[in-house]
């Protein structure tokens, strides 16, 4: 490449190229990698072994000292803490499956309108992200609760019964803090995050495929799961993935829309550290969630250095 | 139904224009209800008291509300610019130079913040500048760290925006620049700068949103007296419903829309002048 040849030979390594490598790397080591190395140090130390006497000066509460021999065994052993990791990635599975059952015929049918709406239709997905997360969460704290349309309108129909049936309530027309009013929450406000990917994927496609498949005597059906589905599998990864992941360590959500039987990983780690003063247990409980997440972040990675390859 | 009826051209249009419809009244809904019931009279969500702007007339005397307003304003701008200028850096390097020492963990740290669960990286950093107060007596937790942290969430998501327009550029126009005589520093802010302005002001945008809407990240780091306005509204609603959320809301859904609205007609209307440029120029060398 001519550019960056010219730039090496006539600027000292700190200006020109070293300088924009430098400068965001720098940044990313210090305020990105650093933190979590000491997240890792913190995890292994009991109380004491982290000055606890400084810790007390932010912690304007009683801190706890009971040494621990090690935060590790208290995770794999204590049942609080196992049942969040599960409940954490259930409801995030849970999520993201409802995300890909909408967003997929959605992004879909996106994909196949007609080319002077598309543009449309894009920037009414996009439009929500610019509205605040926070404030779409609350949305819902409205809409469900006891004389809330939506939750009038649910009782009305007798979805409610349904709802109990599937064990996603626990008592009938009580349709906030369970388990019902979270996955609702989670998935109106990552559904954007799975249609984005699933479109940009779908829209690239090339429709005469679809037209071979048929010429060799493929129904519709047929040609949509085995033409469409399998060559869009990178979206439905991709968008999977960016809701699975953060849907795992989600907090927000699960505080205002989820109930005390849908305590999950991210609640814990922020008890642990504000209510409970115990940095070095929520750095333990954050390194396992950071193990968990590693193979889906790991997947998520590499579809995106496939994207990128795909696009030069 | 038959598999042949489902997939009849008539029926799935119908079934495809439903299902969008379905999709977007329920992206939509939630939000609209909080807008109108921002000027209920009545307190409850269940009950229409009549036509009122007294939530609103409530808010001008707020302190709480306005004090985290003004605070996360500031926090946004400064991390929104920030965001930018170390997010075109890191696109930049990861478009331009295609080998360097460490290009795999630099662009594996750039993307990870995208999808980290943010109480880990809340916590990360407390923890880290923590330490780093008790050493040097400083930073003190406030502004200044809830900044830090919406910039290493804002670098992300600017380098994704910033690096997609990056990848879209014809490198002939930066090379012929060269050619010209033109020095590295000259051909970005003549050459590469105006063609990737619209990206820059969409990353401003967006990492400005981001930021101004941040709870987790802001609750890690924030200090007593550093109150931004989604933690206000986060300990509000934490409680309950509250009017004065609703009214909130409808301000900043209000002004989030006409920015965004203005950004995207000037960004419409530079790209079709550059296609028209692009196009004239592509004439005269005929």
């Amino acid at each position: 490449m001519q550019p960056t040849r010219h730039s090496r030979t006539s600027l000292p390594w700190w200006r020109g190229r070293g300088l924009v490598i430098g400068v965001p790397f720098a940044w990313l080591l210090l305020f990105f990698l650093a933190p979590f190395l000491i997240v890792a140090k913190y995890s292994i130390s009991e109380m004491g072994d982290v000055r606890v006497e400084d810790l007390v000066t932010y912690a304007n509460g009683a801190v706890k000292l009971a040494a621990k021999v090690t935060n590790y065994a208290t995770v794999f052993t204590d049942s609080l803490y196992f049942n969040a990791y599960l409940a954490s990635l259930k409801y995030a599975l849970c999520t993201t499956l409802c995300c890909l059952l909408i967003g997929y015929p959605f992004a879909y049918f996106m994909a196949r309108a007609r080319a002077s709406v598309q543009a449309l239709l894009l920037m009414l997905v996009m439009l929500p992200f610019w509205t605040s997360f926070l404030l779409r969460v609350y949305a819902w704290k409205g809409l469900l609760d006891e004389g809330g349309w939506v939750a009038r309108a649910i009782v009305g129909l007798h979805l409610d019964k349904a709802l109990l049936a599937m064990g996603l309530i626990e008592a009938p027309g009580q349709l906030m803090h369970t388990t019902f009013s979270l996955l609702v929450g989670m998935t109106y406000t990552y559904l954007p995050f799975m249609i984005l990917p699933l479109y940009a994927n779908l829209s690239k496609m090339d429709l005469r495929l679809l037209e071979a498949a048929s010429d060799l005597g493929a129904t519709p059906w047929v040609a949509f799961w085995r033409v469409t589905v399998p060559m869009s599998i990178a979206g439905i990864v991709a968008g999977s993935m960016l809701v699975f992941i953060p849907c795992v360590g989600e907090y927000v959500t699960p505080e205002l829309l989820g109930g005390p039987q849908t305590l999950m990983i991210g609640r814990v780690i922020w008890d642990e550290n504000f209510s409970n003063n115990d940095p070095p247990m929520a750095s333990t409980i954050a390194v396992v969630l950071v193990l968990l997440i590693v193979v889906p972040l790991a997947l998520f990675n590499r579809y995106q250095a496939r994207v990128e390859e795909a696009g030069k | 139904m038959s598999k042949r009826a489902f997939f009849s051209p008539g029926f799935a249009k119908n079934f495809g224009r439903a299902w969008l419809v379905a999709g977007f009244l329920f992206l939509y809904l939630p939000m609209l209800t909080l807008v109108v019931f921002s000027f209920n009279h009545s307190r409850l969500p269940s009950h229409w008291g009549g036509f009122s702007l007294e939530w609103y007339a409530k808010l001008a005397d707020d302190r709480e509300i306005i004090n985290g307003l003004w605070l996360s304003f500031k926090i946004a701008l400064l991390s929104a610019c920030g965001s930018v200028v170390l997010g075109t850096m890191a696109a930049f390097s990861l478009v331009k130079y295609k080998r360097f020492f460490g290009r795999t963990l630099f662009s594996g740290m750039v993307s990870a913040p995208l999808v980290m669960p943010e109480v880990i990286q809340g916590l990360s950093l407390l923890l880290m500048l923590v330490a780093i107060q008790h050493a040097i007596g400083f930073p003190e937790r406030g502004l200044v760290t809830i900044w830090l942290g919406h910039l290493m969430i804002g670098l992300s998501y600017a380098t994704v925006v910033v690096k997609a327009r990056l990848q879209t550029l014809n490198p002939q126009l930066e090379e012929a620049a060269m050619d010209l005589g033109a020095r590295p520093w000259q051909v970005f802010t003549l050459v590469t700068l105006p063609m990737i302005a619209q990206s820059l002001l969409s990353a401003w945008l967006l990492t400005f949103s981001l930021s101004l809407d941040d709870v987790v990240v802001s609750a890690f780091l924030s200090g007593p007296g550093a109150t931004t306005m989604p933690l206000v509204i986060f300990s509000r609603a934490r409680l309950g419903l509250d009017p004065s959320v609703n009214a909130v809301a409808t301000v900043i859904i209000v002004v989030v829309a006409i920015g965004v609205t203005l950004a995207s007609i000037w960004v419409a209307r530079n790209e079709r002048k550059r296609a028209a440029e692009v196009s004239a120029a592509y004439r005269d060398d005929s």
